[in-house]
This record gives structure tokens, C-alpha cells and sequence, in this order.
């Protein structure tokens, strides 16, 4: 049996070479994350990913959460697990410190997360959608609403989910029907119905803080007529203590294809007469204050892939050196040998490891972003990180998520039938990552957020200078004599033509044919991903070699220098085929009339 | 109460560790290092002795590369209260390393020296034992049990047949076994104050010790690989491989 261990050297290798880690801990606002500090916080993460997490895993995917009279039991462990995780602090990480979090970067909460992620995707969203009810509370929440609840949030005691989803509203949020009606004495009694819901109800946590978007009564139709609101489960009496049940309840969970220890609730609010909610922020403004936190919540939906492909690989390549079967092609009658031999799995392997390296390189990286748009004291600076980060959020969350499934799914291949039963853990990968292309917005509207809001609205300017950071590289690119990296400029060169070639097709004709635009957002968004995940393999590369130019030994390096080779010419090749699908895919896409489907 | 609690900087549980080509030793460049386990636990009990209100402060010391801070951290962001280093590069064996303990025992005054029973890279099985005797403390190995009372620790050790259960004075220089506790996980508050507890670097001149090693390792080596198995016709042949072949009966 495959054990998780979290992929540290390569984790400090990112944050330190590639994502800026020594220019991020110098941010004001920063300096707690001083290098020590780092290398502690990743030991001692792993050390609870590997040791209480990881060993959840299996167990709760066969067990899964148990919905009986209104009430939600996890399976065995977790609450305990839990308990560890908040007493722990982990839940605190990123918060700010004024409500008791110890406010680390986003750089460093990347590579904790991925761990909790890799170890155990289902308890991994507790605390992922807690940061994101903190983080809009944080944002807009009253002083009132702040001093109430967001201590115990952040200290974990209370989480926290988001009520978006109804049964006529799913992308489309226009489509929101819940009510709100204003009191007397300045909260909301809030009626309707929500669907899948994330932690909606469970037995980890005495109270349950529900972050719900609704209508008020004069709101104008639309988008625009939406607001953001609090239903704690339990009402929060005035020394802070949990007090009277709120008309909040969990009336099903759902069956599920993965992630079976997370319990999805059905959440019915104001059936015995309305459930008490506060408004955050003002009325009709609830889109935009969760917008605000969606970029949070894309990305730490993007780390799921980037984990699961980390967890698959670990998982197929420890089966592939146990499992013996058949002798090393071209040789017969010799030694029976492991299936790692055979080169048709070591291809795969190798596609498993380069798109996790690639894919967590381009993560860190923008988390990196996402301090400097936040703490750097250079106005400019923090409008190009912000602009840098915005652009590859959707990237990071659509391709990463994507790949994850792949990646999973490659894993399964390489146990061969064993893959396909459920007793070696490859499939419950596949199962669990099929959900992350979904929620938080399907890789179809990360596609559409892209090439209109990220790409067309500021004339394709953000897309250039990323294009022109890649191009920057050429100077050192062309210095190297070594073969591996002559082969990787070219294929990288050459793909980053590709990503300018079909990028300026679509700022050009987004306004002109937004449909035909449209039929190939997909297609870009996985050409993007690829190039970008090239662009972080590349540097890697560039990294490598100059130790080992420089004399290091440490057999990391050559290993970073081959899993870059791979990348660029198993995945930045796909890239001129991917580029025609964008500029020529559109006719076959849209030609066929709806009824000769 | 002060506990003094040595910890050691070891390649980590998980790793396979490699024999050098040259014989000399294991190769440790790039490979993972960690607390000893065994210090682990040391740390764990005598953060509960202070937990419990029985210890006043709890300080580890460690003795080697400067890196030997990482695994000091650790040990405070476990409870240690501050810790010592003992900064050299030279080879240190049990012997040395006792008397460095001994020198820091003579500075700190502590009244117990909890320690792992062996590190489980060399498994001496010596520090704790020399340093008792140096010291001319009493000594309580593999202990599974400590309680500590009106001066005296009462040690529950882990013997070949089973248990066994002393009383000595203190001080007393106590090793711990496998089954004392179970090490908590560090919190990340305490991963974070760990960085601001003090953290003093000795060296051995300055304690006045003489490291120089008194042993010689002469050569590492790889253990022989295990050989296939054969497949025997009979009992009358396994019995007769038995006795002339493996020669154990």
C-alpha cells in the first residue's frame, strides 16, 4: 500500500527558485515567514498530512458521512482528526492576526494546503470553505458581525460554508430565488432552499456558519439584486456561546461518484418560519463580495489538481516498482522484472510527475503573485501582480483540475485491473477529482472568465507581458550547450508562438464572434495551461542546470533537468494542434442545428 | 525542576539509507534528517512532567553542525522551553558526546536528563549510560513509564522478560523507550514562538572537552543480499541442508 509522503525538496525547490519565496518573506506584513520558519511549518504539515490525515483516507471514501433525523455523522477518525487539526492552528494559517490567525502568506499556505489536500481531499474542504466564509467576512462583514463570529472561525471551533447553489441556480446566479426579508431590529429572515452544499451540516464543530446569497424583498431583478448573508446553525448568545437552534436545516445529503466523507447538503432555510440572518456588507452588492473571494476559492479548487496528480503518481509509481510482470522488453527468457522497467510505464509515470511538477511550479507561482499584489508597497507592482494573478487564476483552476483527472485516471492504467478495484486506492483518486472541474465554476466558465474578462476587456495587455516574461527567457535559454535544454528552447520557443498565435486570434475576434471565441475558450485554456506549466519546467530547468553547472550533486537536479525535457516534448508538442482547434475549431462546433444533435 | 533532554539530528525513519562507495560511511548529503525518535518521546514526557506542573523548564541541547538548530527548533516548537547547541563539525562518538552532556549538566544543574535510549542511526545504546556514569548519577534505561516525586523518579523499564520497576534518586539520567508516549504533533502557534526561544551555541573548547574519537571505523558496508530460496524434494533434504548447509541444527 502506497503511503502519502508530501513532496517537501520539491515543494521548498518551487517556493524558493521559482515562486520568489525570499522576495515574498520580505513583504510587510510578511516577515513571520522567514526561511526557518518555512522549512518548520512544511515538516511539521507533513507530519500531520502523512500521520492523521492520509490515514482517513480510504476509510472515509468506503464509510462516507452518515445522514440520519436532520443530523450528519462523519465517518470514523474524522472528528478527532478535526479536533487535532484546529487545536493544531492549521486552520489559522492564513488569517489575519487580529483575529487570532498568524497571517502567512499565500505562498506558504499553497504547499500546506496541497498536503492536506493530497492526503485527504474530503476533510480538506472543511477548512477550505471556512477560509473562504472568513475571508468574506474579513472583507465586508460589519464590526459586529466580525467580533461575533470570526474568532471561532478562524480558530476552527465554528466553520463556516457558502450557500450559492439552488435548484434553477447553478452557473447562471441570476437564477436565485432564496428570500430575505428585512425585521425590525436589523436582521433578515431568510426562506428557500440551497443545494450542494459543502459541509452543510456535520458533527466536527458546535455551530455551523452559513454564508447564503438571497434576494430582499425591492431587489431588482437580475445579478444585480442579490446580497450576501450570515445563518449561523446555532444563534450566538451574548457571551459568545452557542444559544437557540436557527430554522437552518440539512434535510439530505447527497450520493456521490467521490469525495464521500464530505458531506453535500440539501439546506432548507425559513421552513418553521424563517431563518435569522445578518447582511453583510449592503444589500444588492452580495455578487460582487463573493467574486472577491472567488479568486481564493479558484485557486485553492486549482491545488486540488495539482495535489490528486502528486497523490496518483506516488500511488502508481510505488505499485509500479513492487509489481513484477514479464522481462525488459527485448530480452527473453530473462529475469522477470518490476513494470517500472517497461517503457510504455515509465511514460507514463514520467507524464504523471511533469504535470504535477509543472502544474504545482505555475500554482506557487501565483500565490507568490497574490502577496505581491497584496503587501508589495509599489503601487504599480501590486496592479501587475494583481493584473498577473487574475489573469492565471482561471488557469490554474481549469487546467490544473483537468490534468488532475487525467493524471488520476493514468494511475489507474498503471496498476492495470488492479487499478480498477477499489482495494488499491487508484480509482477513489479518479472519483474524488472528478468533482474539481465542477464546482467553484466549471472549467467551461473558467474558459469563458478567461478570454472575456481576463483577456478581451483589457485588449490581450496582460496576456502580452506574460507572453513577454516567457520570451524573456530566450537570452538564457540560448547561453546553454547542454542537449537537454537546446531541446527544450525549441519546444518551448515554439509553443510560446503557438499561446501568442491563438491568444491574439481571440482578443481580436471575441467582440466580432463571441461564439466562435467561445467554442474555443477550452481549447486555449488547456493550450495556456500547457505553455504556462512549460514556462515553470523551463525555469526549473535553467535552476537545475546552473547547480549542477556550479558543481551540486544533489541528484535532484538532473531529475528536474529530465521531467523538464519530458514536458517539452510530451505536452508543449500538443501545443500547435491545440492552437488550430482554437482559430479553426469554431465551425465544427456551431454549425450542427440543435435538433440534429 | 529543570529536565535537560539531548536530541540528536538523524536521517529520517523513512529514508533507505546507502553505504558510500568508498566504504567510509552512509552518504547523508540530500537525504531528509529528523529528531531522533527516540528524542522525540523524550521531549513529549518531559513537556508533560512540565505540563503537570512537576518540571519548571525543560532545555535541549544537541551537538554538531550548525543545521542541528533545525532539530533544536523542533524541540522547542514540541515545548522545550530554550535550547544549546554545541557547535562542531567533528566526528562525534557516544563517549564525546557524554562528556559534552556532562560539561552542559555541570553549567545547567539540571535534575533530570531525559534521553532517547539510542539514536537509530549508529543504535550505540551508550550516551545516556556514560553520562550517568560520569556524572555519578543513577540511571533508569528504557524506561515506559517515569513518575517523578518528592525527589525520587519512580521508572517502570522495559526488560527482556517483561517490566520492571525502580526508584532512584535524582538526579538521574532516564532513557526512554518506544512505548513512554506518543509524541504530539507541533502546533503551528508553537512552530512560530519556537523561533523566538533562545537558542545558545556553544563549542566543545569552550566547554573544555576533548572530542577526538577514541574508536576507529574501519569500514561500512552493504548487509550481503538475501539469496533466492531453493525448493527442496523432501524432508529428508531440508533437514540435511539444515544441519550441513545453514548448520543450525
Amino acid at each position: 500500500m502506497s503511503e502519502y509522503r508530501a513532496p517537501i525538496r520539491d515543494m521548498q525547490f518551487v517556493l524558493k527558485e521559482l515562486a520568489g519565496l525570499d522576495e515574498v518573506v520580505q513583504l510587510p506584513g510578511c516577515e513571520e515567514a522567514s526561511a526557518d520558519v518555512v522549512d518548520a511549518v512544511l515538516e511539521e504539515a507533513a507530519k500531520f498530512a502523512e500521520g492523521v490525515l492520509s490515514p482517513l483516507n480510504m476509510g472515509g471514501d468506503q464509510e462516507g458521512a452518515l445522514f440520519k433525523d436532520g443530523q450528519v455523522t462523519m465517518p470514523r477518525g474524522f472528528k478527532e482528526a478535526y479536533r487535532q487539526f484546529a487545536e493544531s492552528g492549521w486552520t489559522a494559517l492564513g488569517c489575519e492576526p487580529e483575529w487570532g490567525g498568524q497571517g502567512l502568506p499565500k505562498l506558504l499556505a499553497a504547499p500546506v494546503s496541497e498536503m492536506w489536500k493530497s492526503a485527504n481531499h474530503a476533510f480538506s474542504l472543511c477548512p477550505l470553505l471556512t477560509s473562504g466564509a472568513i475571508e468574506a467576512l474579513v472583507l465586508s462583514g460589519t464590526d459586529t458581525l466580525k467580533q461575533t463570529f470570526l474568532e471561532k472561525m478562524v480558530s476552527g471551533e465554528w466553520t463556516g460554508t457558502m450557500n450559492i447553489t439552488e435548484p434553477g441556480a447553478g452557473s447562471d446566479l441570476a437564477a436565485i430565488r432564496t428570500r430575505a426579508e428585512p425585521q425590525a431590529d436589523n436582521t433578515y429572515k431568510v426562506f428557500g432552499q440551497k443545494i450542494f452544499i459543502t459541509y452543510g451540516e456535520h458533527d466536527l464543530a458546535e455551530n455551523i456558519i452559513h454564508l447564503v446569497l438571497a434576494r430582499t424583498p425591492t431587489a431588482p431583478e437580475g445579478i444585480k439584486g442579490i446580497s450576501l448573508f450570515i445563518v449561523p446553525k446555532f444563534m450566538v448568545n451574548d457571551d459568545g456561546s452557542p444559544g437557540a437552534r436557527n430554522d437552518a436545516w440539512c434535510v439530505s445529503i447527497e450520493h456521490k461518484l467521490g469525495i464521500h466523507a464530505s458531506p453535500t447538503a440539501v439546506m432548507a432555510f425559513g421552513d418553521k418560519g424563517g431563518a435569522t440572518g445578518y447582511l453583510v456588507g449592503e444589500e444588492n452588492r452580495g455578487i460582487e463580495y463573493m467574486f472577491i473571494m472567488m479568486n481564493a476559492a479558484r485557486f485553492g479548487v486549482g491545488m486540488e489538481g495539482v495535489a490528486v496528480c502528486e497523490r496518483a503518481y506516488q500511488r502508481a509509481r510505488d505499485y509500479a516498482r513492487d509489481r513484477v510482470q514479464g522481462t525488459d522488453i527485448g530480452v527473453r527468457g530473462g529475469a522477470k522484472v518490476p513494470i517500472i522497467a517497461h517503457p510504455d510505464v515509465r511514460r507514463m509515470l514520467m507524464s504523471m510527475r511533469a504535470q504535477a511538477e509543472a502544474s504545482r511550479a505555475l500554482a506557487y507561482v501565483v500565490a507568490g503573485a497574490h502577496d505581491k499584489a497584496l503587501h508589495h508597497p509599489d503601487t504599480e507592482l501590486r496592479k501587475q501582480n494583481q493584473a498577473f494573478a487574475d489573469l492565471m487564476i482561471p488557469v490554474v483552476k481549469g487546467w490544473s483540475t483537468e490534468i488532475g483527472i487525467k493524471v488520476a485516471s493514468t494511475g489507474i492504467q498503471v496498476h492495470g485491473g488492479m487499478g480498477y478495484m477499489e482495494e488499491t486506492g487508484a480509482s477513489q483518486h479518479l472519483r474524488d477529482a472528478r468533482i474539481s472541474t465542477i464546482y467553484e465554476g466549471t472549467t467551461g466558465i473558467q474558459a469563458n472568465d478567461l478570454i472575456g474578462r481576463k483577456m478581451a476587456r483589457d485588449g490581450g495587455a496582460t496576456l502580452r507581458s506574460v507572453i513577454g516574461m516567457m520570451r524573456a527567457l530566450d537570452a538564457d535559454l540560448a547561453r546553454q550547450g547542454n542537449e537537454h535544454l537546446s531541446a527544450i528552447r525549441t519546444r518551448f520557443q515554439a509553443a510560446v508562438d503557438e499561446l501568442a498565435r491563438a491568444g491574439e486570434w481571440l482578443v481580436a475576434n471575441y467582440a466580432k464572434d463571441v461564439r466562435a471565441a467561445s467554442a474555443g475558450a477550452v481549447p486555449f485554456l488547456t493550450l495556456f495551461g500547457i505553455v504556462a506549466g512549460g514556462w515553470q519546467m523551463t525555469r526549473a530547468a535553467l535552476v537545475a542546470q546552473a547547480k549542477i553547472d556550479g558543481g551540486d550533486s544533489d541528484p535532484f537536479y538532473p531529475a528536474k533537468v529530465i521531467t523538464a525535457r519530458f514536458f517539452a516534448d510530451h505536452l508543449l508538442s500538443q501545443a500547435e494542434g491545440l492552437a488550430s482547434t482554437v482559430i479553426e475549431g469554431a465551425t465544427g462546433v456551431m454549425v450542427l442545428a440543435e435538433e440534429q444533435f | 525542576m529543570k529536565i535537560l533532554v539531548p536530541v540528536k539530528r538523524v536521517v529520517d525513519y523513512n529514508v533507505k539509507v546507502r553505504v558510500k562507495a568508498d566504504g567510509t560511511g552512509v552518504d547523508i548529503a540530500n537525504v531528509k534528517m529528523s529528531m531522533n525518535p527516540f528524542d522525540e518521546i523524550a521531549i513529549e514526557e518531559a513537556v508533560r512532567l512540565k505540563e503537570a506542573g512537576i518540571a519548571t523548564e525543560v532545555v535541549a541541547v544537541s551537538a554538531g553542525l550548525a543545521n542541528c538548530q533545525e532539530t533544536l527548533r523542533t524541540a522547542m516548537a514540541l515545548g522545550a522551553d530554550r535550547s544549546i547547541l554545541i557547535e562542531t563539525d567533528a566526528e562525534l562518538q557516544p563517549l564525546a558526546v557524554a562528556k559534552l552532556l556532562k560539561a552542559v549538566c555541570v553549567k545547567e544543574q539540571p535534575q533530570v536528563v531525559l534521553c532517547g535510549k539510542q539514536a537509530i542511526d549508529d543504535d550505540a545504546n551508550q550516551t545516556g549510560q556514560m553520562l550517568a556514569a560520569l556524572m555519578n548519577w543513577p540511571q533508569a534505561t528504557f524506561a515506559s513509564k517515569v513518575m517523578v516525586a518528592g525527589g525520587k523518579a519512580t521508572v517502570t523499564r522495559e526488560i527482556d522478560g517483561g517490566l520492571e520497576t525502580i526508584e532512584i534518586g535524582l538526579p538521574a539520567v532516564v532513557t526512554t523507550d518506544l512505548r513512554l508516549n506518543e509524541p504530539r504533533y507541533a502546533t503551528l502557534p508553537n512552530i512560530m514562538k519556537a523561533k523566538k526561544k533562545p537558542l545558545e551555541t556553544l563549542t566543545p573548547a569552550a566547554l573544555g572537552v576533548d572530542v577526538a574519537p577514541r574508536l576507529k571505523a574501519l569500514k561500512m558496508a552493504e548487509p550481503p543480499k538475501r539469496a533466492g530460496g531453493v525448493l527442496v524434494k523432501d524432508v529428508a533434504e531440508l533437514i540435511a541442508k539444515l544441519k550441513n548447509e545453514a548448520k543450525v541444527i
